[in-house]
């Protein structure tokens, strides 16, 4: 596999007041993140609210200026391309590879638009059609995402939460993207149009060979969708692994923690009470010494208090995890979730 | 078999409009609660499960309507039928927030921003149970502390911007539990949470119903939530409740083709191998003007036959308790493929 797209060391540092005689914070969204994203792989970035996921995506199109740190984008030759290190205008051709789809499709829309300009859009912008061509490829898009042709004149306000999350992937894709970043696209959605959402990314991705960062907050649609996920927690990397290592053996408390909180559509396989759910998210501003974890770790020793752990590869694997005590905790998996005793 | 707390019989529930034709947003809905346990009512947006549960508590908007039907609840001072008291008189106020109380959704727009939570808690219990301030406080306090606020004394005095969502939520479930009401409805208590805060907000209310043994109408679109809290099940579609019954019962076998449906939409938490491709709803929702004057998931249902669209399917027994409106029940196969 190659890569097509690497992060290394990248740092999100937001500055909070300050004035002429008032001391400035600063609130680190992102700390230290390393990543790779494999080309054709549906990549999956996974954490509570505040996590820094969304972040994270922005400041890879460089939709956010990075404070520190590389993203490079690898070119079908090999080169390399650094984005962080593109200004405004040197960028826009990379954009055309790297498109995203947003989570709330009744905001992500401009409403005085039509639909069929919503999608041309891209197309003018970058300039590569117009005419005849330009429409032919606005409206074979939309077909492909399942808007029929005569919707093309309407507004967004005319059209279904799945039929907009449609024209806002129709969007992305009309300029024939590398990679996607889907931040949240199916949270917003119903059950049964998030399953037509999801099976849609599944068909595009086949057939034009999409790669994708899947940013969500539901790990079971992630366990459906991903190869791989990445486990974010205080704006940092707490885990990656592949997908189905990462819910048979979690290598990270945290990881452990949210798939014991994760609820399984099933009664039989309920879990019932007692659960060892600890706290609540820190505020970023004050985030802990050590592992910024050991606050709510139920495993947690006076090592973790003091030192902060290394993202690093488990006992060879190809998981990693950001944890003192991760090659020799044994951490309850997803799949195995023990039948409790029916009460009849 | 306990004594039900309340049914709700035959009820239909319209809205209406000066200038647009009347819009029936729930029709024939049938359902009972019990104290102890907690019914699930599980529909997509839309299909009425909101309106459903407000109307118990007689906050319905004043264009909307009751048209037929009785909600009949066995409270403190005997029955009462609740579809046929005034919303503001005094014998609905005495039920609502004391015997009968709900937990919203958001709890940053339902709660007051320009008072700390210790207030709106005190004035509940001034109003309910005619306490002196400085005595609910103390009950507040006791309450804020029963649901898991650490350093409740404090927080008492906090404003809602000051706490995170869970602790918003913790508040608000102190403030639907402070006259120890005989049924609690919540409406998406858990859907602005995130997992970790989810859990924990479920287990407390299990905690609560068992010390309270208070009966428990829940309602959600997250069939995950449904499996792990519900007790009963009632399955909604655009206004209809289409199944319900025991929660084991109808994950287990699922009679009617919506919930069949529901069920197979979501992902379930299997590995590679044995993951399926999942199995989407064809359509959308119609809007509730488009409803066929029969089963209203004709025109989504991959079974529609003959009757479907002309005729509403009455409700079936399936098994003890379990329930379902579908002509496939009462037709052989041979009628449903002529």
């Amino acid at each position: 596999m190659t890569t097509l797209l690497s992060v290394e060391n990248l740092s999100k540092v937001y500055t909070l007041g300050g004035g002429l005689f008032k001391q400035s914070r600063e609130l680190v969204a992102l700390n230290d993140i390393n990543l790779t994203v494999e080309a054709g792989e549906t990549l999956a970035i996974v954490g509570e609210s505040g996590c820094g996921k969304t972040t994270l995506g922005r400041c890879i199109i460089k939709a956010q200026p990075v404070t520190e740190g590389k993203v490079f984008y690898h070119q079908d030759g090999g080169q390399k391309v650094e984005l962080t290190s593109l200004d405004k205008r040197a960028i826009k051709p990379w954009r055309r590879d790297i498109r995203m789809i947003f989570q709330d499709p009744m905001s992500s829309l401009n409403p005085n638009m039509r639909v069929f300009d919503i999608v041309a859009e891209p197309l003018r912008v970058h300039r590569i059609c117009k005419g005849r061509e330009l429409e032919e490829r606005v409206v074979s898009t939309l077909a492909k995402v399942g808007i029929p042709a005569d919707a093309i004149g309407r507004y967004p306000h005319a059209f279904s939460g799945g039929q907009r999350q449609r024209i806002g992937i129709a969007r992305a894709l009309v300029l024939d993207p590398k990679l996607v970043i889907a931040d949240e696209a199916v949270s917003a959605l119903d059950v049964s149009i998030q399953a037509q959402v999801l099976n849609l990314l599944d068909d595009l991705k086949e057939e034009f060979g999409l790669t994708y960062i899947f940013i969500s907050h539901d790990l079971g649609v992630v366990n459906y969708i991903a190869d791989r996920v990445v486990v974010m927690y205080l704006g940092h990397v707490v885990e990656t692994s592949p997908t189905e290592l990462l819910f048979e053996r979690p290598r990270h408390p945290y990881t452990e923690m949210l798939l014991e909180a994760l609820p399984i559509a099933d009664p039989t396989r309920r879990k019932g009470r007692n659960k060892e759910l600890k706290g609540e998210i820190p505020y970023l501003g004050n985030r802990p010494q050590g592992c910024p974890f050991h606050t709510r770790c139920k495993y947690a020793e006076d090592k973790c208090r003091a030192e902060k752990p290394v993202l690093r590869p488990i006992n060879g694997t190809a998981q990693m995890a950001a944890c003192h005590f991760a090659e020799t905790l044994n951490l309850k998996g997803a799949y195995d979730a023990a039948p409790q005793k029916v009460i009849a | 078999m306990t004594k039900p707390l309340l049914s709700i019989n035959d009820m239909s529930i319209v809205f209406t409009s000066p200038d647009e034709p009347d819009i029936e947003a729930v029709r024939q809905v049938d359902l009972t609660l019990t104290p102890g346990k907690t019914l699930a009512l599980v529909g997509e947006s839309g299909c009425g499960k909101s309106v459903t549960a407000r109307a118990v508590l007689r906050l319905l908007d004043k264009n909307a309507d009751i048209r037929t039907g009785e909600i009949v609840y066995d409270g403190r001072d005997g029955q009462v039928d609740i579809a046929r008291l005034k919303p503001d008189s005094t014998a609905m106020r005495s039920i609502r927030g004391a015997q009968i109380s709900m937990i919203f959704q958001e709890p940053m727009s339902s709660l007051s921003p320009v008072h700390t939570i210790g207030n709106q808690i005190d004035e509940i219990i001034v109003l309910h149970e005619g306490l002196k301030p400085k005595q609910a406080r103390e009950r507040t306090i006791a309450l804020l502390d029963q649901v898991g606020v650490p350093g409740a004394r404090d927080r008492a005095n906090a404003y809602p911007f000051e706490l995170s969502g869970g602790l918003r939520q913790r508040a608000m479930i102190a403030m639907a539990l402070a006259c120890t009401p005989k049924l609690l409805i919540a409406d998406e208590p858990t859907t602005a949470l995130d997992v970790t805060t989810q859990a924990q907000i479920l287990d407390l209310l299990r905690q609560l119903q068992d010390d309270f043994g208070m009966a428990m109408l829940f309602i959600t679109h997250d069939l995950g939530v449904v499996a792990e809290i519900a007790d009963d099940i009632a399955v909604m579609y655009l206004g209809d409740v289409v199944e319900q019954g025991d929660v084991f019962e109808v994950f287990k076998t699922p009679k009617h083709p919506y919930t069949q449906a529901l069920m197979s939409s979501v992902p379930q938490l299997q590995r590679k191998a044995d993951r399926v491709r999942l199995q989407p709803i064809k359509g959308t929702v119609p809007s509730p003007k488009d409803r066929p004057v029969g089963c209203s998931f004709t025109s989504r249902c991959p079974h529609a036959f003959g009757p479907c669209a002309g005729t509403r399917p009455e409700r079936t027994q399936v098994s003890e308790g379990h329930m379902a409106r579908c002509h496939l029940l009462t037709h052989t196969k041979e009628e449903a493929l002529v």
